[in-house]
This record gives structure tokens, sequence and C-alpha cells, in this order.
């Protein structure tokens, strides 16, 4: 266990230098900062000026080490937009992200086991048919067009006149097919509830959790699909397997057998590629959390690489590497509990 | 479903509901979208327009422009010339700032003499030679020369607190310093003179904004209280936050959405001509055949401004054939886009290049409108005058650095002049490339005509605003006689906000919206 985390510790340490010399190494063609920082009138001299004195004229080498050896105390640079320090900047945006995947985490854990499963037990039923056919259409559109029909959808609403109106049935149809609109379309809301530091939470009052409704559905939109499918393919494939048969043969009841023994079979494999999932998602907030202007670390990253904003760009890529190791130590952590023969030591596999 | 959504409306309608308490005079909510927040609340560390639109919604100018280009009293209740050189102003009287001092002539000498040290507006600054108080609410404005754009500079100034700013803040660091780098005390607090006062801030979530109870200009028919403004930057979130009722004006609407706006019976558009030209330039240095007048005009003939206007931009720009809008003291009336392919072919055949040639072209593609489809269709014109183009399009943040290498033969670049005047135009996009003077700085076209320089050298000393005005107008004929650059169109600016936000009033051309003024129903 301890060799474990001692080796994992050891390899994030590994990433974090390769983003860092990565990220630096590209920031030429990030494009120039001074532009985002100064007018148009501003001459080129003074620009000279101050990019002398943001340290951009220094060798790559002399830039890249000035910035490990303040990275090493901690200190990750300060966000030429932001004036302030990279990590403060972030740890001020991560709250509203990691809401938005902690929800779209719950409506995925909640929604994809039962579904799984029924179309699994189920296979030749209707509704499983019907939970099949809606996730390959799921898997196959595209986040940020289920972000937009959504707002269209549920905010700005839709007034359907396909049908008679001055019939009983046609009007009854256009109501049906129309929707009213009024959910929020943007941002976070009003309504937050402080918890602690700079952490702002959405899950603490009607509105908040209204504003938090369409993004994490979007977000979930992507791997529910997927997760239902990778559940079901598990389940049938636990379901033939020679102890279930004979648990079956024994008589024990089928809601036993279903949910106790193939079940936790069935989440071995799901946790593992769910572990990489979540790090997955994280990359897609950057797409939800523009559409809906969510205020995470998604949104500030993509505006600080128009803005060439390049501490805050590395920055935010070093943490998202850390994310990355973290989850996966958490899952392979988990996997232990789930299953305890498997052995978590230090030795490569 | 049904009931969550009615659930959510009436929560929504209960945020929106007036805040017990405030003044009964001011007491509408307004939710504001623009594509950005204001970078600072240090109003001379950035010349930008999120900068300008903060300006005037927690400062107030001494003179601001009206809606037709004239001068209007703010802080200054009047002026008058004492010599060519000097301007005196008398200031309002009992006005006061946001810490509760009341404004005088000292706090607008602080604020010109921190402008002139600021990087990005001590260019406007430059003609001025100092400020001079004469009295608590009179000062004189002096020039080092005589300098007709004396009133159009005194519009960026809005005075700031002197007290407020002088001394040192919590670390030790002067209050009064200006600074792009890091935070300083006048990017995190304010203390002006305007109906606004900033309440709280979350760079790049929102800014909140409370009417200032002792704003001076009780006259003004405004009345919103509170301001909540939210920089969206993604074009169909911020249509949408319109359309769903979440904001209640937002700027700029972009031109694919338009019509659903003006459909929309909830939701008024205004749209006006703008004042930001954008252009091709034609380098001259890289390219032998630039150098020859005919080219030049060929390509000037082989554009189609009123296409590109029509089709790429749907109708939201206007075709221009010079660089100065209708209104600016250059606009010549007469010149008219020249689009003619057969004309343009003859050219190329009389300069000696029947067959073409081939360069290159580089244009952003997320700076201006359209920007790269525009560059596009300008490279499918200039192929049917058998110039092959190499098209290359880069983001902003990449296009600039190529841009001030002078990276392709043609480069695009869309300019507003900061003094709303067509001196500007010249001095940064047409006059020959100067490092010293700092002429010409982004004249990438490298097209250098000493008369026509020293007649923009005449104008900026010319005081006899119709003796300006004609020459400047010669200026502007001849850049069109030498087809000096390829003059696209103007930007149009558009606005949209829900019916009972009577926004038309309150909107101008250099698109800051006098939100001060704003009624709302």
């Amino acid at each position: 266990m301890l060799a474990f985390l001692v080796q994992r510790i050891g390899q994030a340490l590994l990433v974090m230098f390769v983003i860092s010399v990565i990220s630096f190494a590209i920031q030429d063609g990030l494009g120039d900062p001074l532009r985002q920082m100064v007018g148009q009138s501003v001459s080129d001299a003074e620009r000279e000026q101050l990019r002398e004195d943001l340290g951009l004229n220094d060798p790559f080498l002399v830039q890249y080490v000035r910035f490990a050896t303040n990275a090493v105390q901690g200190d990750l640079g300060t966000s030429y937009f932001y004036g302030k320090p990279t990590l403060d900047v972030i740890l001020e945006h991560l709250p509203a992200t990691l809401e938005l995947v902690i929800a779209a985490s719950l409506m995925i854990a909640f929604l994809s086991v039962p579904i799984g499963v029924y179309a699994a037990i189920r296979p030749r039923a209707w509704l499983s048919k019907f939970f099949m056919g809606v996730s390959t259409v799921g898997i196959s559109i595209p986040v940020f067009l289920t972000a937009i029909v959504l707002i269209q959808l549920f905010s700005i609403g839709v007034t359907v006149t396909w049908f008679p109106s001055d019939t009983g049935w046609g009007q009854w149809l256009n109501d049906f097919f129309s929707t009213d609109g009024g959910m929020p379309s943007y941002g976070r809301g009003d309504e937050l509830t402080h918890l602690f530091g700079t952490w702002e939470s959405n899950f603490f009052s009607g509105t908040g959790l209204l504003h938090l409704l369409l993004p994490a559905v979007s977000l979930a939109s992507i791997m529910l699909p997927l997760f239902i499918r990778l559940i079901r393919a598990e389940m049938m494939e636990v379901l033939q397997s020679d102890y279930i048969r004979y648990a079956q043969a024994k008589g024990v009841s089928p809601r036993r057998i279903n949910f106790l023994h193939a079940l936790k079979n069935t989440m071995l494999p799901v946790i593992t590629v769910g572990g990489v999932q979540i790090g997955i998602m994280v990359a897609y907030t950057i797409l939800t959390e523009t559409v809906f202007q969510w205020p995470g670390v998604g949104l500030m990253f993509l505006e600080a690489i128009t803005r060439s904003d390049i501490p805050l760009i590395v920055a935010y890529l070093m943490v998202v590497g850390l994310v990355f190791v973290i989850t996966n130590t958490v899952v392979d952590l988990v996997y232990g509990l789930v299953n305890p023969t498997v052995k978590l030591t230090g030795k490569k596999a | 479903m049904k009931r969550l959504l009615t659930a959510c409306v009436s929560c929504l309608a209960l945020a929106g509901a007036p805040m017990a308490g405030s003044a009964a005079e001011a007491d509408k909510e307004l939710k504001l979208a623009y594509d950005a927040d204001p970078v600072t609340l240090d109003i001379h560390e950035q010349l930008s327009g999120g900068i300008l639109q903060l300006s005037h919604m927690t400062f107030d100018p001494l003179i601001r422009w009206t809606k037709d280009l004239e001068f209007e009293p703010r802080l200054a209740k009047s002026w008058e010339r004492i010599d060519d050189r000097t301007m005196r102003f008398h200031l309002r009287e009992g006005v006061k700032f946001h810490s509760g001092n009341t404004l005088t002539s000292e706090d607008v000498k602080f604020t010109f003499d921190r402008l002139k040290k600021s990087q990005d507006f001590k260019a406007i600054f430059k003609p001025f030679s100092e400020l001079k108080i004469v009295d608590d609410t009179t000062f004189d404005l002096v020039t080092n020369k005589p300098y007709p754009l004396l009133l159009n500079a005194a519009t960026y100034i809005f005075p700031m607190d002197k007290a407020f700013y002088t001394g040192e803040d919590d670390n030790g660091n002067d209050k009064s310093a200006i600074s792009k780098q890091g935070s300083t005390f006048a990017s995190r607090n304010q203390s002006g003179t305007g109906p606004y006062v900033v309440t709280s801030r979350q760079q790049g979530v929102k800014v909140e904004f409370d009417r200032f109870d002792d704003y001076w200009d009780t006259e003004s028919p405004g009345n919103v209280g509170h301001i909540t403004l939210t920089p969206i930057k993604e074009n169909n979130t911020r249509v949408s936050a319109l359309l769903s009722g979440g904001v209640d004006f937002i700027a700029p609407v972009p031109p694919t959405d338009l019509e659903r706006i003006k459909r929309d019976p909830k939701t008024d558009l205004v749209t006006m001509s703008g004042t930001r030209i954008i252009t091709f330039q034609m380098n001259q240095e890289r390219v032998e055949a630039f150098k020859d007048k005919r080219v030049r005009q060929a390509i000037a003939y082989a554009v189609n401004q009123e296409g590109i206007a029509a089709k790429i931009m749907k109708g939201f720009a206007t075709p221009a054939a010079q660089l100065s809008p209708t209104g600016y003291q250059g606009h010549v009336d007469s010149l008219k886009p020249r689009f003619d392919v057969a004309k343009a072919k003859e050219l190329m055949k009389e300069a000696g290049y029947e067959d073409g040639f081939t360069i290159t072209m580089m244009a952003p593609n997320n700076r201006y409108v359209n920007d790269d489809k525009i560059a596009q269709a300008v490279a499918a014109m200039l192929a049917r005058i058998n110039i092959k183009v190499d098209l290359k399009t880069l983001p902003k943040a990449q296009y600039w650095p190529e841009f001030d290498n002078r990276a392709a033969d043609m480069m695009m670049i869309g300019w507003h002049a900061d003094t709303e005047d067509s001196a500007n135009f010249y001095e940064f996009l047409t006059m020959c490339p100067d490092a010293d003077s700092g002429n010409g700085q982004y004249n990438a076209g490298n097209y250098c005509n000493p008369e026509l320089d020293k007649l923009v050298d005449q104008a900026n000393v010319e005081t006899d605003l119709d003796k300006r005005a004609a020459l400047l107008q010669k200026v502007e004929q001849g850049l069109y006689d030498d087809a000096a650059f390829v003059p696209l169109h103007w930007q149009d600016l558009a606005w949209a906000s829900k019916s009972n936000v009577k926004i038309e009033p309150i909107l101008n051309v250099m698109n800051f919206p006098y939100i001060g003024d704003l009624v709302v129903e």
C-alpha cells in the first residue's frame, strides 16, 4: 500500500514535470500576451519594455528554471489577466467545475445502473430496446449541440404550430410539443450558499439547483449512454457465468442473484472505466462551461488561451494533470476494496 | 416537469423584483451581459471598450459625446478658449465622489497627471503640456501647439478622487500606481463621481453596481438602482440569455441572430453604422508589384465591398471606400466603392501583370466579425484578376505577432480612432512608418506618401475646424487615388434588450452606453 502510494507520487511528479516542459515549450505558439494587456496606440518601444519586465525576452531555459524554482515553492506564477497568483485563480474557479462534475456523475450513477441492469435482465423488453436506441443517438450527438437544444427547449421555449390549432386535438398536440422555457440558460445564479473559503455552492438552494440542471444534463449526456451500454454488456456476461447458473439452480431468489452476486462483479470494470471517464469529463467541462457561461476552470482555461495568459495555462494543465493522477489512484484503491483479491503493490505488472 | 418549470419561473421573478429599501426614483434592476468584463477597476490601466464602458458607469468625464458626435457638458459645466493653446474649463459645483469628498480642480489635475503617466492613455495626451489650476472650480488645459482635438481628448478625462488615490495601501504600495502586472490599489478600489458604485466584483464572473445616492446629475431620467454585469463571451449563449429572459440587455448582438431578435416581440434591437473600419494592407516592401499604383488600384477595383457587406456580413456593415466614416471631418462623401472587374483586369494588363502573380495573405479568425470569411472572399475576388492568394487565418493571439512582423503580403486590420477623428486613422495606418514619432505603427503596407503626411501634420495644428476638415478630406482623397489600402467596410454595432428597457436613447456610435440615463419601465 505504502509502496503503491510512493510510486504514484513519483508518477505525479513526473507528469507535472513533463506537462510543465511541454506547456513551456509551446508558449511561443500561444501568441503574444502583450496585445491583450495594452491598447492599440501603445508604441512598440513600450511594449518591448513591458515584455522585458515580464521576463518574456529571456531564453527558454532561463524562463523555465525561474518558473520551476518558484513552482517547487508552491508559486505557479501570476496570471496576466487576473493579476493574481494562478493557483488562487484556479482554486476560485474550481468549485464551480467540481460541482458540475459531481452533479453529472450523480446523474450518471443513479441512471446508468438501474437502466443498464434492467436492459441486461430483460434484453428483449421494448423498454430496453428503447433505452439502447436512445443511447446510440446520445453517444453520437456532440455535447455542445445537446446544450444548445436544451437551452432552446427549456430556457427560451418552443411554440409549436404544426397542427391545426382550431381543432381540439390539434391544439392539444401543439401544446404537447411546445415548451414553456424559463429555465436559467447561463451562469450559476445569485443564490449561492457559501461553504468555506472560496467555495460557493449551488447544491443548497432551489435556484442554485435549477441553474445546475441544464449544464449537468449536457455534461452527463456524453457519458450516460456509454455507462448504460457498458453495464448492460458486463452484466449480461456475468449472468452467463457458472456461479450464477449454480445459484439459479440452487434456487436463490432472482433478485438476490441479480443485485448481490451479479451486480457486484459487474461493477469492477465499470469502476475502472469510470475513473478514467471522470478525468475525461473534466476535459468536457470546457465545452459545457463555454456554452452555459459556467464560471469554472474549463471556461477560465479557454479564455486564458484566447488571451495567451501563459502562466494560467501552464498552471491549469498542471492542476488537471494532478487531478488525473489522484483520480486514478483513488480508483485503484476503491478497486481493491470492492475486490480484495486485487493486490496493490509498488511493482509494475 | 411543468410544475418544476413554473416554480423556476416564479423564483426568477422573485429574484428580479426590486429590492426593498432602495431609493424610490432609482429602484429598477438591470441584468447586463457584454462579451467581456472590464479587466480592472483602474480606468487608466488599459484603453479598451470595456474600460471606457466602466468609466462611464462609475466615473463621469468632463464632457462627453452626444449621439450626433457633439460635445455635451458633464462635470465641466462650460469651457471657453483663452488663446490658441489654452482652453479654460469651469467645473460643476458640489459634485461628490463616492468617498464623500468634493470634486475640485486639484482632482482634475491629479487625473490629468496620471493620464500622462499611463502607458495606454499618454498617446492621447501627448499634445498637452499642462493643466493649470486657476481656482477650486476653474482650470486651464494647455497644449504644446495649437491643438484642434483638445475637446476630443477631454472626453477621456474622468476625474479621479485625489485624496482617495493618494498615500500608501496596506502593503505599503503607492495608491496611485498604475501597473499592468499584478494588482494595485486602483485596480481593486474605486472612487468616482459616476452614477454607479461597484459593490462586488468577481473577474470573469460578474460585477455588481448600486446607484450612487449622492449622484450629482439629479436631472437624469435614469431609474436603474442595481446592475449585474455578466460577461458572456459565447455569442449563442448571450443571445439565449436575452431570449430566455435571463438578462435585460446584451451587446454585441452577432449578425447571425439579428433576425431572431427582431422577430421576438419581447425584445428590441438597436443597430447603428459603426466607426471601426476593416481594411487590407498591401505590403510594398514584400511585393514589387504593389509599388505600382495601377496594381493597387486593380485590387481596389477587384474587391466587391457591397457584396461582402450584403452576403457575408448579412447587411450588417456599411461598405467603405475610405477610412473616415460619415460624421468624421475627413469623410469625403463622393468616394464610393469602385467594384469593376473589367477595369481591374485592364489595369493589371497596363501594369504588365496580365498573367498575375502569387501573394500570401493573413487575417485573424476571431477578432473582427466574420474576419476569416471576409478574407476568403477577398482571396476569391483577387483570383479573378489572376492574383493567386495563399491565405492563412489565425486566432488573434497568434495573429498580432505576425502582424507586427509584417509576415504576409496582404494583412487585415480593423481600426477605431480613439479620438473619434480622421487624423488618428492616418497616423497609425497610412503615414510613412517612423519608429521615433510612432507614425505608421500599424502601416503593414509600408505605404508612404510624404505629401499626404505633411497635410496630416498641418491638420493636427489647425484649430479652424473648417480648414482642418478640408485638409483631412484632401488626405482621404489622396489615399483613395493612390489606392493606398483596400477598404472593406465599417462594422455596424448592435445592442438588444427586453422591450421594457429603453436602450435606444442611451446608445452611441462609440459603444459606451450611458447607463446612468437608462430608463426601465
